[in-house]
């Protein structure tokens, strides 16, 4: 069997499963006795609820029971419920008490033998209110902000301050300040959350939904005060999560809770409307940028002051600033996050949180200067190229942001852009070419995991990950068969569960760095215990040879000087009593972060056309260029930062949650008319990547790639129609009225 | 959801016949259902009437006669539609998704309800759903609604949804009629007249009585044959409603205008024409000028809201360019 090599465009090893409908999800498992519970969800936006009329809903056949804050099991951790420094643990509704704090939060849950009828419960439940006026989300209250405790990643400060902001302004001979608005975003994964909780005495198991097994572990576990190793979860496939998956949201302990309550096996699947607001979504942000700089381009300072809103009850801050710290060289910068309360669920990380709203604003300015002093935009950029982090005063461990912007704008043809807006046409149709740097941070979090060679010379790999469809179960055993010298043929994967060793949450684009790394080390652990094992063993060809001297390959253990010198797998461990070898790894990081500053880059370029009569926007031709460490599976890949482009496309023309400022509802709650781009709206696109060998960013060599391809796209659209119209849009989606012609 | 009865009939006379206030027909069930979830729709029991042998496409003396119960995507395909009325097929294709067109019946996409978002939510005041209850949708989101046409008079009777389907825009261009039956017997409605004003009843969509079926679709033989174009402008390439689009026909020789239809969706209760407008085009030019006129008449007296000021120069430029379109094709 030929063997497939790391980087290789490998076919996804669930493909088959998923294409034809046997990939089990969470919700497609059913147990024995099982019931279905449906939420019923607040209709105000602030206040209390005065009363629960239950008696129509209990008088229906089937129902068994409606859970409420009168009859909710207390939850022993609640002191837990509170707002806390780990990004992924949110204050959740579990009924404990009649607040409302926002509208369409979960007030109740209708329990039934048949989904039927617990939809039929759901809706006959009436509910009273001492209702308030809500507290409307932005732009409202934009004036009445308070500084955040903390952003969402633990080493990012809130406000920061580079040399002298003024004295940069007042030295530069150009100066734009412009705000950006990004409106409130909602992940709509395809797959809705879902899970089916049972209880076997003190033991919970959960079939869940999650982009983390062991987190949802924790969180469930310190809410019932009960030992961890109590709960199972199991996520075996995920439907996509985008960082809505990510934190553990109330629906994850209701359903246990009413399990608990009914004592039977509870499924809970929450209907589209009902996650737009309780599981997240991405905040609105207000965007302030001032740029200073000389008459060549140099920046002479660069500020971005960001306000976000977060819920009445809990707190999270849309990071979007933290960027614009260290992309450019710009010697005086300052920072600030802020924050509005308003009546809405919790926002939270939305897939590149932060980056994607905050880029568009830097990459919007930017633009904006290089029209001011008449520079192209690339040649601008590459003045204020940031040779080492300007923020953490820190070499880039990699940077191929250079050879991004070079390879980009040679495939696009930027040369054939014609600078001055509308000066490009052909028939009806405007045409506009924009470009925009692209960064991700490479993150890394600990995750362990287990390495067995079995005697049949096949190999199993173990660790609690979980694949949120991007191709992760594919990625692992291509890991291990490259170290191993086999094909990813011979190897299988047991994941998706906390019966494995324990892993990180797949957000970030941190799971490939993590648990990648975790699975090279254990690999390369046991591969070291099968050469040990040959070089003692008097049987074996490899007797004395030196450890170095022994390489893997095509399933067997040889010299590197004559590859007929060795034995495969299965006759080493035949000869040894037929046992298997194996090897668990925690993998974190050592001292990287402390003397690297560690980020993939980018290239986007974006050709629009616009037909300003009818306001009608196309993406003609996309390109994105990144250089993000090795790439493991070139097919898998180009998907992540594909579907990232896509994800630009949606942010910059189409996505908005309209909450109604006077309910503090959401009025688009449903796919067809909160929009994302179709096929029809995705025209030429395509992705490449810049091969790094980056041995210091971690062990598997590998930086994120799972958001990257979203953070430019949003900018290079919109820098591209200010190019076809000379209208600067800096409020999202850029909507056809926003465009359109007004004669 | 509330739990409901079903009965599948066979002959529409049995459909009538069963019919009460608290029921509903379905039809594809696309709009149905969708509205039953939501809890706007809650009726007792469904009448299937999806089997009812009310699905073909026939050639008559005067034209095409399209069954109520032949699907969205049967129509579009059909070899005689597309010969004879292009303009239904291409709006029907601007329609939905393809799986929706497949489930998608004429009778059901003639009485499809309104996408505004307050009628969609049943948690918020709505004068259609619920009469009397004030309209969500004035001083709320209000982007996808009526310009023209509209009700805001009396808070209680308030309205500015508008009807939502492509196909109505192209039918009342074909000048279609209605064919329904009830138990007062047959009548033909002309599709122009068959969806209202909301007036002081924004609860009726259309003229047709709760007890009354579409039978069919008549599409008669334009007297001055021309070409005809539909124009969609939306927020997406596809699988979106219109924002505003335009159904026209017309017939030109020696570069004067012989007959001409305009029909506008997305701006009002119904598909918006001005047979007056249309009247005074025919003998003038067929030039740029003439159709910036008529599109000025026909957006005569619009009255925008907060979010949809945009609609009364889109609706314009729309027009403009559909005529354009087919006076150069
Ligand atoms: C996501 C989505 C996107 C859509 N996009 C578009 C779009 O872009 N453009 C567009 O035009 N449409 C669009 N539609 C609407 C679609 O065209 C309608 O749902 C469809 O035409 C309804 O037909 P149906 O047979 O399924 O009707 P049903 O849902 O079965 O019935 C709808 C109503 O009509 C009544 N009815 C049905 N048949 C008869 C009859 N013969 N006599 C009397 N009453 C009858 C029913 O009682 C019911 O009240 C979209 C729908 C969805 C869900
Ligand atoms: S516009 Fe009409 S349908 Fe919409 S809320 Fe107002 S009354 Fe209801």
């Amino acid at each position: 069997m030929a063997k497939k090599l790391i980087g290789d465009p490998i076919d996804r090893i669930d493909g088959d499963l998923k294409v034809t409908g046997r990939a089990r999800y969470s919700a497609d498992m059913k147990r024995p006795d099982m019931v279905y519970g449906v939420l019923v969800m607040s209709s105000i936006g602030n206040g209390r609820i005065r009363s629960f009329d239950t008696a129509e809903t209990l008088k229906m056949p089937g129902v068994l029971t409606v859970m409420s804050y009168g009859n909710a099991p207390k939850v022993a951790g609640i002191n837990k419920n509170k707002p806390s420094e780990v990004a992924t643990d949110r204050v959740m509704s579990l009924f404990q008490d009649n607040k409302v704090h926002y509208n369409n939060q979960p007030i109740a849950m209708v329990i039934a033998d048949t989904f039927e009828h617990a939809v039929d419960g759901a809706a006959r439940v009436k509910v009273t209110y001492e209702s308030q006026k809500p507290k409307p989300p932005l732009p409202a209250g934009r004036n009445n902000t308070f500084t955040p405790e903390r952003l969402p990643r633990y080493d990012d400060q809130v406000d920061t301050k580079r040399g002298n902001l003024k004295a940069g302004l007042s030295g530069a001979s150009t100066k734009v300040t412009e705000t950006y608005t990004t409106p409130t975003q909602t992940h709509n994964a395809l797959e809705p959350h879902a899970l089916i909780a049972y209880w076997e005495g003190e033991k919970l198991t959960m079939y869940n939904a999650t982009q983390g097994v062991s987190g949802v572990q924790k969180r469930i576990s310190e809410l019932f005060g009960m030992p961890k190793e109590n709960v199972r979860v199991i996520a075996q496939f995920v439907g996509g999560g985008f960082g809505s998956k990510g934190a553990t949201w109330s629906h994850v302990m209701l359903a246990p809770m009413a399990a608990k309550l009914v004592g039977k096996p509870v499924k809970l699947v929450l209907m589209r409307e009902h996650m737009f607001g309780m599981v997240g979504w991405r905040s609105s942000t207000v965007q302030k940028m001032v740029v200073g700089t000389k008459k060549d381009g140099e920046f002479t300072a660069l500020s971005h002051d960001t306000i976000s809103q977060t819920s009445a009850f809990d707190e999270f801050a849309e990071p979007a600033g933290t960027i614009s710290r260290m992309m450019y060289a710009s010697p005086n910068m300052e920072s600030t996050h802020r924050l509005i309360r308003a009546n809405i669920g919790t926002p939270s990380a939305m897939r590149a949180p932060g980056e994607a709203p905050g880029v568009f604003a830097l990459e919007s300015v930017v633009d904006e200067v290089a029209y001011a002093i008449n520079m192209d935009p690339i040649a601008l950029r590459l003045k204020n190229y940031a040779e080492t982090d300007p923020h953490k005063n820190l070499p880039f461990s990699s940077k191929s942001l250079r050879e991004c912007y070079q390879q980009g704008a040679e495939r696009f043809g930027w040369a054939k852009r014609t600078p001055e807006p509308r000066s490009m046409r052909e028939g009806n149709e405007l045409i506009g070419m924009g470009m925009a740097s692209s960064i991700y941070p490479v993150n890394r979090a600990e995750s362990t995991a287990l390495v067995r060679i079995k005697p049949d010379g096949k190999v199993q790999v173990e660790t609690g990950t979980q694949d949120i469809g991007t191709g992760t179960y594919t990625v692992m055993t291509q890991v291990a068969a490259d170290v191993l010298g086999l094909s990813p043929d011979d190897v299988t994967l047991s994941a998706g569960d906390t019966r494995f060793p324990e892993s990180t949450t797949s957000g970030g684009s941190r799971t490939t760095a993590s648990t990648g790394s975790a699975v090279t080390q254990a690999a390369q652990a046991v591969l070291k215990q099968a050469k040990q094992l040959a070089y003692k063993d008097k049987r074996s060809p490899l007797f004395n040879v030196a450890e170095a001297e022994i390489v893997a390959e095509n399933g067997r253990l040889q010299t590197k000087s004559d590859p007929r010198q060795g034995e495969t797998f299965v006759s080493l461990l035949k000869r040894n009593g037929s046992k298997p070898l194996e090897a668990k790894m925690l993998s974190k990081s050592a001292d990287e972060k402390d003397n690297y500053s560690l980020n993939a880059f980018g290239s986007i370029f974006a050709e629009v056309r616009i037909d300003e009569a009818l306001g009608r926007i196309r993406v003609s031709r996309m390109i994105g260029t990144f250089a993000a460490g090795r790439i493991l599976n070139a097919k898998t890949a180009r998907s992540q930062i594909l579907g990232g482009m896509i994800w630009g496309v949606s942010m910059a023309l189409l996505e908005d949650t309209l909450i109604d400022p006077r309910t503090g509802r959401v009025m688009n709650p449903n796919l067809a008319e909160y929009h994302v781009p179709v096929n029809a709206d995705i025209e030429e696109i395509d992705g490449f990547f810049i091969e790094e060998k980056d041995e210091t960013v971690n062990p598997a060599g590998v930086k994120g790639i799972g958001e990257i391809g979203v953070v430019g796209s949003v900018s290079a659209i919109a820098n591209a129609v200010y190019h076809a119209t000379g209208k600067r849009i800096r409020d999202l989606p850029i909507t056809l009225e926003k465009v359109l012609d007004y004669r | 959801m509330k739990s409901f009865d079903y009965v599948a009939v066979t002959k529409p006379a049995d459909a009538v016949r069963l019919m009460e206030p608290q029921f509903r027909f379905i039809a594809g069930g696309t709009n149905l259902v969708d509205l039953m979830k939501y809890e706007i729709e809650r009726p007792d029991r469904l009448i299937d009437i999806s089997r009812l042998p009310l699905d073909r496409i026939e050639t008559t003396d005067a034209g095409i006669r399209i069954g109520a119960l032949a699907r969205n995507s049967d129509v579009a395909a059909d070899p005689a539609i597309t010969r004879q009325f292009p303009l239904l097929a291409e709006a029907l294709l601007a329609g939905a998704s393809p799986q929706l067109r497949n489930m998608a019946t004429m009778g059901g996409n003639l009485m499809q309800r309104t996408r505004c978002y307050y009628f969609y939510d049943a948690t918020q005041p709505c004068n259609k759903r619920e009469p009397g209850s004030g309209c969500g949708a004035i001083g709320g989101f209000n982007r996808i609604h009526a310009i023209l046409g509209t009700s805001e008079g009396a808070a209680k009777t308030q309205c500015i949804a508008t009807n939502p389907s492509d196909m109505n825009v192209a039918l009342s261009a074909l000048d279609a009629i209605v064919q329904v039956t009830g138990p007062k017997g047959t009548r033909a409605i002309p599709v122009i007249d068959f969806h209202r004003l909301p007036g002081d009843t924004p609860e009726r969509d259309t003229v047709l009585e709760a007890n009354e079926l579409i039978t069919g679709l008549d599409l008669p033989k334009p007297a001055i044959p021309g070409k005809s174009y539909y124009l969609k402008v939306r927020d997406r390439a596809s699988y979106a409603f219109a924002v505003v689009s335009v159904a026209t026909r017309l017939a030109v020789e020696n570069g004067r205008i012989q007959d001409v239809r305009i029909a506008l969706g997305g701006v009002a209760h119904k598909p918006w024409r001005i047979v007056e407008v249309e009247k005074n085009m025919v003998g003038k030019a067929a030039t740029e000028e003439t159709f910036r006129a008529a599109a000025q008449q026909l957006v005569a007296g619009a009255k925008p809201h907060e979010h949809n000021a945009f609609k009364v120069q889109l609706a314009q430029s729309a027009i403009v360019r559909a005529l354009q379109t087919v006076a150069t094709s």
